[in-house]
């Protein structure tokens, strides 16, 4: 049993490092995720943000500008999503004074 | 209420530690412009070095470090720095959250959401740090 969990793990670390063989370099321009227009002919948005992310914010850091302004308001919702969590947790193990 | 840990050798090397992890906080939180890193990580290396206070250095030094009757309301008011920033934007004539319109004088477009995302990395820092501290001392007992 334990020789059969050996060679299904090896079997698909194999699989796996012969996917990430086959990926792009990493900053190859002619990947498709760096593509201005995708094969099917739309734009693709990650060339707009890479383009214009440090025109617009004067930031360096591309996800840094994509999550705090570009998605600004989906990490609002994140940190509301933690506030909430520390309250539940207030509300469900405060020891009550008695 | 806790007491010190017995052992010096905990002592010391957590008198020696919490600064150097709060720095390194403070570093992560403000080089996320530059460099992988931002609120939230940073929040969470200070959620980390004052729970380590709490958890050697006993319930008298580390509620003078930070007092566990101040973490939900500064959880709120981390909060209440984002959104106002995005109200404040909103205000002065733009969009929620559009950082072009904050009312800050003498600066670029640019240069302000430059600022606006510091702002606001800030309230996220203070909010994650102070929830972790309030969920652990709810859970263990300050």
């Amino acid at each position: 049993m334990k020789a059969l969990h050996i060679i299904l793990l090896a079997f698909f670390g194999c699989l796996l490092m012969a996917a990430a063989a086959g990926l792009p370099p990493r900053g190859d321009i002619h990947a498709p995720a760096q593509l201005l227009v995708n094969p099917a002919g739309t734009p693709v948005a990650g060339a707009y943000y890479i383009q214009h992310a440090y025109k617009h914010a004067g930031t360096p850091n591309i996800v840094t500008v994509v999550l705090a302004d570009y998605r600004g308001f989906d990490t609002l919702g994140e940190t509301l999503v933690v506030f909430t969590g520390a309250i539940s947790v207030l509300f469900i193990l405060r020891r009550r004074k008695a | 209420m806790k007491t010190p840990s017995g052992s010096p050798i905990i002592q010391v090397a957590t008198r020696g530690l919490v600064p150097v992890i709060q720095i390194i906080g403070l570093y992560v939180f403000f080089h996320g412009h530059y460099s992988p890193g931002g609120g939230f990580q940073g929040g969470v290396l200070l959620a980390a070095s004052i729970i380590l206070a709490r958890l050697s250095l006993g319930t008298e030094i580390s509620q003078r470090l930070f007092s566990s009757r101040r973490t939900i309301i500064f959880s709120a008011v981390g909060v209440l720095i984002f959104a106002g920033t995005g109200l404040a934007a909103l205000l002065a004539g733009g969009q929620f959250l559009n950082y072009e319109f904050l009312p800050l004088p003498g600066l670029e477009p640019a240069d302000l959401r430059n600022w606006g995302i510091l702002i606001i990395e800030s309230g996220v820092t203070i909010t994650v740090m102070t929830s972790l501290i309030a969920i652990y001392d709810e859970i263990i007992g300050c």
